[in-house]
């Protein structure tokens, strides 16, 4: 089997910003068990920033890097700048992934967007 | 890494045993004459091939004449399914198997339709063993070979051979059986199971990669699928490879002294680590018959999460094993095993086989079961699915 970076290796084996935001204004869940990765991602946003965002995973060790670096990549940002994200992106800041890895595991971005939409659509009075 | 490797994947691969490593050693730099050529030095290598052909007919009850060296498990399982169905096409072209069978079976099978042949796949019921009555109900004018695993190589479930053999003998039909699994950790009489063809690999029992073997009936009507050179009684082509069929002789030799012990051993880490995992964790399913498996497989799924993340975790301690997943399996799908008995995909991906052998200790299984519990915990806690269920 393809080997992963230790990029991938390290956020696989102490993931950042796991778990849930009580009060998210932003959630945003891509993915479906049949295929085996779920992602679900939580921000919350604060005039226009992302200032806190966490994350949950059912999936390999990919899912769970691309979601806990696509945390990383984002906390902070503005929505226009967090909008920017590209699943290509994320696998760069992994150092790469394996090939069949690159479409299946590599959903965090869209989750990510996802979120943004809830958040614009739906959170903006919270 | 420093850490010492603990190897639960014994039905994936196994280590060449030190006994079968030396019995090899000769036959690189020593005896490497070919064994086709007159001279002492070939003769030596082809007396040695013999012996090693008398060793396997022996440990299936065969006869030396009808033990065929092959490249591998998957080229005895090709050999079988095409040069029977070639070779009696005249007399029907219909094949029955089974759809847990492993690819070497399944991909030739499909490959043979392809070619105009037609093929039923029998499934299996939920405890991953097929019915015989399942298998005789298929019975066509037209069907020339029944192929069905002796064990299962995921979930180690048995199959009922004793029936099958006796209903292909009732109808005048080959029987093969892929027995990569079981040869060295069941015993296997040929003749008591009137199984015409038989499929055994090497590295599946100490022995090296890249050899296995076929064993054909006398009297079986089937054509060649390696052309070439008359090597193998002019049925497979190609110079021998010498020191792995004396490795496969002697692994092979090593493996069916004492198969009752060696079973009695690992049915007894099996039986140990299957309570304590029940025991220890929750929302886990045992797949496959409890009871009618091989001495040394488990295979469990551990429901909202995925395998390749708990086979992750556990190498990072140094326990090898492996998983039916999607991602282990290098497709979209989970294993057709597991979808075969019945599990929907979701579960299926969070499957783990763990498969024992004689070189596993006791304080092996149970640094295991000592450190599953949190590695399953920590992935549950990550996983929304989990969440949702604790809620």
């Amino acid at each position: 089997m393809e080997e992963y970076s230790n990029k991938v290796m390290d956020h696989f084996m102490n993931p950042r910003n796991v778990g849930i935001i009580e009060d998210a204004n932003g959630i945003g869940e891509v993915g479906n068990p049949v295929c085996g990765d779920i992602m679900k991602m939580y921000i919350k946003v604060k005039e226009n920033v992302i200032v806190d965002v966490k994350f949950q995973t059912f999936g390999c060790g990919a899912a769970v890097a691309t979601s806990s670096i696509t945390t990383e990549l984002v906390k902070g940002k503005t929505l226009e700048e967090a909008l920017k994200l590209t699943n290509e992106k994320v696998a760069e800041a992994l150092d790469g992934l394996p090939p069949i890895k690159m479409h299946c595991s590599n959903l965090a971005s869209q989750a990510l967007k996802a979120a943004i939409e809830d958040y614009l659509k739906n959170g903006k009075e919270k | 890494m420093n850490q010492k490797t603990i190897y639960f994947d014994n039905a994936a691969t196994t280590r060449v045993s030190p006994k079968v490593f030396k019995s090899m050693m000769p036959f690189f730099q020593n005896s490497y004459g070919n064994p086709s050529t007159i001279y002492s030095l070939g003769r030596e290598a082809r007396q040695a091939i013999e012996v090693a052909r008398e060793k396997i007919a022996n440990s299936i009850n065969a006869d030396k004449e009808e033990i065929f060296f092959t490249g591998s498990g998957t080229e005895s399982d090709n050999w079988a399914i095409k040069g029977i169905a070639y070779a009696n096409r005249k007399k029907g072209n219909h094949i029955i198997t089974t759809n847990i069978e492993h690819h070497a079976i399944l991909n030739t099978c499909k490959n043979l339709e392809r070619n105009g042949f037609e093929v039923t796949y029998v499934p299996v019921e939920k405890n991953g063993i097929v019915n015989p009555k399942d298998i005789l109900k298929e019975i066509r004018k037209d069907t020339v070979l029944i192929s069905v695993m002796f064990a299962n190589n995921e979930i180690g479930t048995l199959q009922p051979i004793v029936e099958i053999g006796k209903i292909t003998k009732e109808n005048g039909i080959y029987f093969h059986t892929d027995a990569v699994q079981a040869v060295g950790n069941i015993k296997i009489d040929v003749n008591e199971l009137n199984i015409d063809l038989l499929s055994l690999s090497a590295h599946k029992l100490n022995g090296p990669k890249g050899v296995g073997a076929l064993y054909i009936r006398k009297g079986v009507k089937i054509e060649n699928l390696i052309h070439g050179g008359g090597q193998e009684n002019r049925m497979r082509a190609g110079t021998e490879n010498v020191a792995s069929i004396v490795g496969l002789g002697k692994a092979i030799e090593l493996a069916t002294e004492d198969i009752e012990g060696k079973a009695k051993y690992l049915t007894n880490l099996r039986e140990k680590a299957i309570k304590s995992i029940l025991e220890n964790i929750p929302h886990t399913i045992i797949n496959g018959d409890r009871e009618r498996r091989l001495p040394g497989n488990i295979n469990v799924c551990f429901e909202y999460i995925e395998g390749e993340s708990i086979l992750l975790l556990l190498d990072s301690l140094g326990i090898c094993a492996s998983s039916g997943s999607a991602c282990t399996s290098g497709s979209l799908n989970p294993s057709h095993v597991l979808l075969a008995i019945g599990l929907p995909h979701e579960i299926a991906h969070g499957s783990l086989r763990l498969s024992f052998s004689k070189e596993n200790t006791e304080e092996e299984v149970d640094f295991l079961l000592e450190k599953l519990p949190p590695i399953i915990s920590r992935l549950r806690d990550m996983s929304p699915l989990y969440t949702q269920v604790k809620k």
